[in-house]
């Protein structure tokens, strides 16, 4: 296949991933499967950030774990550069490992506890670029500044460390082998709020130095909008909306799109809106709805909703919702 | 009850509060003289970054203060007209739960796993009201009435696991709840809830206030629960109440270039911002405080004087003040300025 025409650096096109539901210990029978991820597609432009949102166990997490080849999808493609990321093995796949990078949510646990930051920091370029000690120690101490860290302190622990200098040094890790995408999976949602803006601010100055992609992950609308360029909306394992995040923000389609706006904490006394106040809770991935997956809690349910799929449309230019209201 | 003897409805007053943590290496002055009162039906949000005194502040307010290392050292809490500071361990247990409740941040922990749910409703329920089993049981099923649970009865005989967290935490605010106290200190109620959850969450507790006229103490990280629940904010930073006043005060004229700058540092869901003014450095370690101003060192503002002496509280609006050096009649909460924060792209 020719490589894609699109200036996409990662492309997603009808992801699936089914977790098996099994029963008995020996013979292990299949009862079912959760769709942690059913069918999405998206894709991710150099130097851009697309923000994944949605509640917990919407399959934020499941696609950020494909995306890393941390699990396997059921079906569907995952395309690099117009290369599907499935087929890599060997040299190929340490190459990709490198080429994407992550930071997670809490940094107590991801980092850890018995290394020195020069080694958390360089592991990206141990294990995959053969490189001299003197390269990567210079590498490590510029990457330190560049994450507004004291170079003299790769030899500490991390215990020496807050949790916003924490959260740079993971940061600084994730881009020491120059990657092209980084999952960002909640970066900030652990951190102080006076410290959260700093990181924020952080990882869109480096966004700009480095041209690197983020697929971020966050429940925060606001930290997304701060952050992304474009927003999908995720329930229940699918996207139910696409858009450049303006256009989402000032005009979001979706009624599961406006609940989570009306959900989310006002900036002032005076910008409480609460358009959309939805009932009840998530319902299982097991056994997910008929028809569209959110018409038990939707509050513009009609009788095709519980019958018929929508169908994505795309109803301007680069929005895309799956709602029969549209 | 409507004896309200006192002029006021004021049912809490909190008046230069200092608990410290006596440790071997030093002392944390957790909670530093923070002055506060409270009325019937209202809501205080208190909100700081962690490590500023909130949750020992709400345990102070319940005498739950860790001991032997955490202390009261000195203040008054007057709680429905006395001060519980003077009272006896065995006069407390009649304070807490009755007059004085508490809803923790985790209902994963706080509830126990080994227990049925109405058992752990029951418990709570036998402490207001001695009687037989089949009325306390009714009781546990209104409780879980009251805090929306659908199905009560059916429910009541459920282990924690088997509840979602938005339920759990009903639960838990339903056990706070049993013995019909005054007040209610709410220690980040939501943070483990999904947003949808959150907002069922936050508009049941309305709901009960406005019923009971129960007066709410939320403590929180986030200024959009203040927003979204508040009457009065109280600001806290390194142990002390640096600003407080009225929510539509606090949020349109912050005064405190901390205030200032937190509201400034969070980013808005409403309006797309180029560049979040972030604070650079962290919060002073509360064994080791700096003399004056303990925000001095992050401030922008900052003078030879913040640094000398603590800096004496500036009313700048009926029950709106501030403390802060630079504030008089001429500057009033002027927001801080944009700039670009040094932080990150050195090299």
């Amino acid at each position: 296949m020719a490589v894609a025409t699109t200036d996409a650096l990662l492309e997603v096109r009808n992801l699936k991933k089914y977790f098996p539901v099994t029963k008995g210990l020996i013979l292990m029978k299949t009862i079912g499967y959760v769709q942690a991820v059913d069918g999405i597609s998206f894709s991710i432009k150099q130097g851009e950030t697309v923000g994944l949102v949605g509640e917990s166990g919407c399959g934020k997490t499941t696609t950020s774990k494909l995306l890393l080849r941390l699990e396997n999808p059921t079906e569907g493609d995952i395309l690099l550069e117009g290369r599907d990321i499935n087929t890599f093995s060997g040299a190929e796949l340490q190459d990709y490992r490198t080429t994407v990078q992550a930071v997670f949510q809490d940094p107590w646990s991801s980092l850890s506890p018995r290394m020195r930051v020069r080694d958390i920091v360089s592991e990206p370029l141990v294990v995959n670029r053969n490189v001299t000690t003197q390269e990567k120690n210079e590498r490590v101490a510029e990457v330190l500044q560049q994450v507004g860290l004291h170079s003299q302190q790769a030899t500490n622990y991390p215990h020496e460390f807050s949790g916003g200098q924490r959260q740079r040094i993971a940061v600084a890790s994730a881009l020491v082998s120059y990657p092209k995408l980084i999952v960002l999976d909640e970066p900030v949602s652990a951190l102080d709020v006076s410290i959260r803006a700093q990181v924020m601010n952080l990882l869109k100055d480096l966004q700009e130095q480095y041209n690197v992609s983020y697929l971020l992950i966050a429940h925060n609308l606001a930290t997304v909008r701060y952050m992304a360029h474009e927003t999908a909306v995720m329930y229940l394992g699918q996207i139910v909306e696409y858009a450049e995040t303006e256009e989402l923000y000032n005009n979001a389609l979706h009624p599961y799109t406006r609940a989570l706006f009306s959900a989310a904490l006002p900036s002032h006394p005076d910008l409480i809106r609460e358009d959309i106040v939805l009932q009840g809770e998530v319902p299982s991935p097991i056994n997910p709805p008929t028809g569209c997956r959110f018409h038990p809690r939707c509050p513009f349910a009609m009788p095709q909703c519980s019958e018929e799929v929508p169908v994505e449309k795309e109803v301007s230019p680069g929005h895309r919702v799956s709602c029969h209201l549209y | 009850m409507t004896a309200v003897q006192t002029a006021t409805d004021t049912i809490l007053e909190v008046s230069n509060l200092k608990t410290y943590i006596f440790t071997r290496a030093a002392t944390v002055k957790a909670v530093d003289g923070i002055s506060f009162n409270l009325k019937k039906g209202e809501t205080l949000g208190i909100v700081g970054e962690s490590g500023c005194g909130k949750t020992m502040t709400a345990l102070s307010l319940l005498r739950l203060v860790p001991r032997p290392a955490g202390r009261i050292v000195e203040g008054e809490i007057v709680l429905n007209g006395e001060d519980i500071l003077q009272k006896s361990e065995d006069e407390m247990r009649d304070v807490r739960g009755r007059q004085i409740s508490m809803i923790l941040q985790d209902p994963q922990t706080s509830l126990n796993p080994v227990f049925t749910i109405g058992n752990q409703l029951r418990e709570a329920l036998g402490i207001a009201h001695k009687e037989n089993k089949s009325s306390m049981l009714s009781r546990a099923v209104d409780a879980l009435r009251k805090v929306n649970v659908a199905a009560p009865e059916r429910r009541l005989d459920d282990y924690p696991h088997q509840m979602s967290g938005g339920m759990k935490q009903r639960v838990v605010g339903a056990i706070a709840m049993s013995c019909e106290p005054g007040v209610i200190i709410a220690d980040e109620p939501t943070t483990a809830l999904d947003v949808t959850i959150q907002l069922q969450y936050l508009r049941l507790l309305k709901e009960i206030q406005a019923e009971t006229g129960l007066a709410i103490i939320f403590i929180t990280h986030d200024f959009g629960v203040v927003a979204r629940m508040c009457d009065r904010v109280a600001v806290m930073y390194a142990g002390r109440i640096i600003e407080q006043g009225e929510v539509r005060d606090i949020f349109s004229r912050p005064a405190h270039p901390y205030t200032q700058a937190l509201i400034n540092s969070v980013p808005k869901l409403e309006q797309s911002v180029d560049r979040l003014y972030s604070i650079d450095g962290q919060p002073p370690l509360l064994s080791n405080l700096p003399e004056g101003c303990r925000f001095a060192p992050r401030c922008p503002y900052a003078s030879d004087q913040c640094y000398e002496e603590y800096p004496s509280s500036y009313q700048l609006a009926d029950g709106h003040h501030a403390d802060c050096w630079a504030l008089d009649a001429d500057w009033q909460g002027t927001p801080i300025e944009e700039f670009v924060p040094p932080t990150g792209t050195a090299g």
